[in-house]
């Protein structure tokens, strides 16, 4: 990657121009169902096959994978392209692209410690959609102790025989691959050393991805059951016992902790911008309900918070102003945004009056989105390790505490 | 585009500068030792700051400073307020801000390059109602003449007694007006000092009843809104280092303490509110930082709500985290000798400066949702 002081700053604008006026003129029009906030919450075939057409078209134009190596897929340009043209999907609000598995997890391990023909058979496939990817760590009984995963894989001449099950699949019915988490050996005194990590396909006998209905009564996760399902020995990554070490780099991306992703929005958020925009439609004492004088503090707490979040990502970038516990700000971005979208998506609901009563349908208030977004707003809280989990995490690494 | 965070090299330096001398000259027991001490800092220590050139920083070259902007003070305060360092510097930083934007010409050249050389300047802008409204006021000038003869009382005056220039508030025919007062023009008896909540503070109640100054002393421009965010973004700044140097304390109690045989930091009840902490220091920090980057430029609404963020933030989580390490520190931290309870008093006396939380939520209000 290039480092972006070297660009000039006038082509960059030139560019920047390029994919507004591209997103202008091939952004889809609004469908006439709702669609999902983000790619956890994928639970139609048509949800599904306008998002991932979106993604094609937007990796056909050159907007995706950028930064990533060309002999492969990518774009093979400087990072800022990538990030000028995610920014302006994001701006102009754009439907998300649907692979982010692929895309910010699986895609970014493969190019960094996968081999070279990992990279060949795998990375086109992610930005172009045609492959989709889904994540294998967490269990039934293990939701955030991941070390402990207990799903068994068990060589057997040029295969390895799966048994077990994998739960909170996202794109499970939709995937072709799954980064997959299992034990290949339970001798061993350290349970982390038993682990191994697979690039597993799912089209497979015996794996079978069944969705499960959500507490917004919609689909979007499924429950893997794996059942004598077998897999192909090469599609083991690194060797047995590295698997926890893998998985380890796979959060890092996953958490945001560094660069490397290919860009694209994951998410559709609801964001403050759209809970004052709310206020001013919602209704308190016959008037409407920003001019409440409760309602006005609540929500300039949550603007603070919101701001504050902003410029520590901004503060992050400057050593200087980080060198005490420079991965605090990091360490903390899931557990701090995850947590704000929570509290505003239910306070959003509590600003509705008697209509925040209503769920999702064509009599709710914007067709019932936030009440969907405040329940959905757990699967962020609790996957990837709950909100609980990431401040040991944050209490222990960042704070020198001792384990809980 | 609007600007977001910037530091630059000086500021860097005044940093690491900072850094270093507040650890060496005011370790804890230091700070302790000048609780009892009339005036509340160390003259020795006064001198070493004036020498680092830390009381011109802000101060224009013309008028005997170095020309830097208000950015450049908030590192050094920031870790004055870590080490819970005491000192006329809030003070004299302030008193000086307001001769820069509000003092007569003759004014800025006589005091100016004194405030850089190490001379006391304050400002008296409270008075007994409490109110944060600084242009709510009942002290009263009445010019007569080339006279003007004031009357009432300002409370919450720093560091009077060591001050060689007061600049206070009164009110003059209904509008509030800035007069400065040479120390030499008070009576003794007319300054007393006050029992605050803060040990490590100076502060007095000045009577300025019949004392009479010539209308030159009167400021050129009455700059309260100036006054107000110089004093919203050191506050923030000193308070975003009081959280920094109070979660150190609990991290350190936390890490050694031992209940039931474990370790009291490895119980998630002490674990996460430790982690909220350090969350509402990064969140403040981040907020000052902006505040100070956006300060010499910023317009003005756009400075007013950095600023407000800044100091509504730094006031909820410095009182939060001063309570909790009360807590935190068990039977312990219900003594004096426990050095949470000088944290938690730092904490309360910064968020009753200048509007808490609270007060700069409702003006917030106004400016983002109006």
């Amino acid at each position: 990657m290039t480092n972006s002081n070297s660009e000039n700053p006038k082509d960059l604008e030139t560019f920047r121009e390029e994919v507004s006026h591209w997103l202008k003129t091939n952004v889809p029009a609004q469908p006439d169902f709702l669609l999902p906030e983000s790619f956890m919450e994928v639970g139609t075939d048509q949800q599904f096959e306008f998002l991932r057409n979106w993604q094609q078209k937007i990796y056909e134009a050159g907007y995706l994978g950028m930064a990533w190596p060309k002999e492969y897929g990518g774009g093979g340009m400087p990072q800022i392209y990538q990030d000028i043209a995610t920014a302006e999907m994001a701006r102009q609000r754009v439907p998300f692209v649907p692979n982010t598995i692929g895309l910010n997890w699986a895609g970014p391990l493969i190019l960094h410690s996968g081999t070279e023909e990992e990279k060949r058979k795998y990375i086109k496939g992610i930005l172009s959609a045609e492959d989709i990817w889904c994540q294998g760590f967490s269990e039934p009984d293990h939701g955030s102790d991941l070390g402990n995963a207990q799903c068994r894989a068990v060589r057997d001449g040029d295969e390895y025989v799966v048994n077990g099950s994998k739960i909170w699949t996202s794109l499970g019915s939709y995937a072709k691959y799954m980064i997959l988490l299992a034990r290949t050996s339970t001798g061993d005194d350290n349970k982390y050393a038993g682990l191994s990590f697979f690039l597993s396909p799912m089209h497979v006998d015996g794996i079978d991805p069944q969705p499960i209905k959500k507490l917004t009564s919609e689909y979007g996760f499924c429950q893997t059951h794996f059942v004598d399902a077998r897999i192909p020995a090469d599609c083991l990554m690194g060797k047995e016992g590295e698997g926890w070490q893998v998985a380890m780099t796979t959060l890092m991306f996953e958490r945001g902790a560094t660069g490397g992703q290919a860009g694209g929005m994951s998410f559709m958020d609801l964001n403050m911008g759209d809970v004052v925009e709310l206020s001013r439609r919602a209704r308190r004492n016959g008037k409407p309900a920003i001019r409440d004088p409760m309602i006005r503090d609540e929500l300039v707490k949550l603007l603070i918070e919101d701001q504050g979040n902003r410029m520590m990502n901004v503060r992050a970038r400057i050593p200087a102003l980080v060198s005490e516990r420079p991965t605090a700000i990091a360490m903390s971005g899931k557990l701090r945004g995850t947590e704000l979208k929570r509290r505003f998506t239910q306070f959003a609901l509590s600003m509705q009056g008697a209509n925040g009563g209503r769920f999702v349908s064509p009599n709710a208030v914007d067709g019932g989105k936030w009440q969907r977004s405040y329940f959905n707003s757990f699967s962020a809280t609790i996957g990837g390790g709950t909100s609980q989990i990431q401040k040991n995490i944050v209490g222990e690494r960042v704070l020198g505490l001792p384990k809980s | 585009m609007t600007k977001t965070i910037e530091f630059s090299e000086e500021q860097i330096m005044l940093l690491d500068t900072a850094m270093d001398f507040c650890r060496t000259q005011s370790p804890i027991s230091k700070v302790r030792a000048q609780l009892d001490v009339a005036n509340g800092f160390d003259t020795d220590q006064w001198r070493a700051m004036v020498d680092l050139g830390w009381l011109g920083v802000a101060i224009p070259e013309s008028h005997g400073g170095i020309g830097l902007g208000m950015a450049d003070v908030v590192p050094i305060v920031e870790c004055m307020g870590r080490q819970l360092m005491g000192s006329p510097f809030f003070a004299s930083t302030l008193a000086g801000q307001a001769l820069v934007h509000g003092g007569t010409e003759a004014q800025k050249s006589t005091w100016l390059p004194r405030i850089a050389a190490g001379t006391i300047v304050t400002l008296a802008l409270q008075e007994e109602s409490g109110d944060w409204d600084l242009r709510n006021l009942t002290a009263t000038a009445t010019q007569d003449g080339d006279q003007v003869t004031l009357s009432g009382k300002k409370t919450f005056v720093m560091d009077a007694t060591v001050a060689d220039l007061i600049i206070a508030s009164v009110s003059l025919d209904g509008n509030a007006v800035l007069v400065c007062i040479e120390s030499g023009m008070i009576p003794e008896n007319q300054i007393v000092r006050e029992v605050v909540i803060d040990e490590t503070r100076r502060c007095y109640e000045v009577s300025l009843d019949g004392i009479t100054v010539p209308v030159s002393a009167m400021f050129a421009h009455q700059c309260f809104g100036e006054i107000e965010n110089a004093a919203l973004l050191i506050l923030s700044a000193e308070m975003a280092g009081g959280i920094a140097g109070v979660l150190n304390t609990i991290l350190e109690y936390l890490n050694t303490r031992k209940q039931f045989d474990r370790l009291i930091g490895s119980y998630q009840a002490l674990k996460h509110p430790a982690v909220d902490i350090l969350l509402g220091l990064e969140a403040t920090r981040s907020h000052v930082y902006h505040a100070a980057t956006v300060y010499d430029e910023g317009d003005g609404k756009e400075l007013e709500i950095s600023l407000k963020m800044a100091k509504a933030a730094a006031s909820e989580h410095f009182a939060f985290a001063g309570d909790r390490a009360i807590q935190f520190h068990g039977g312990f931290g219900f003594t004096f000798e426990c050095d949470a309870q000088l944290y938690l008093r730092r904490a309360l006396w910064s968020q009753y400066q200048y509007g808490d939380e609270k007060y700069h939520r409702q003006h917030l209000a106004s400016l983002l949702l109006d």
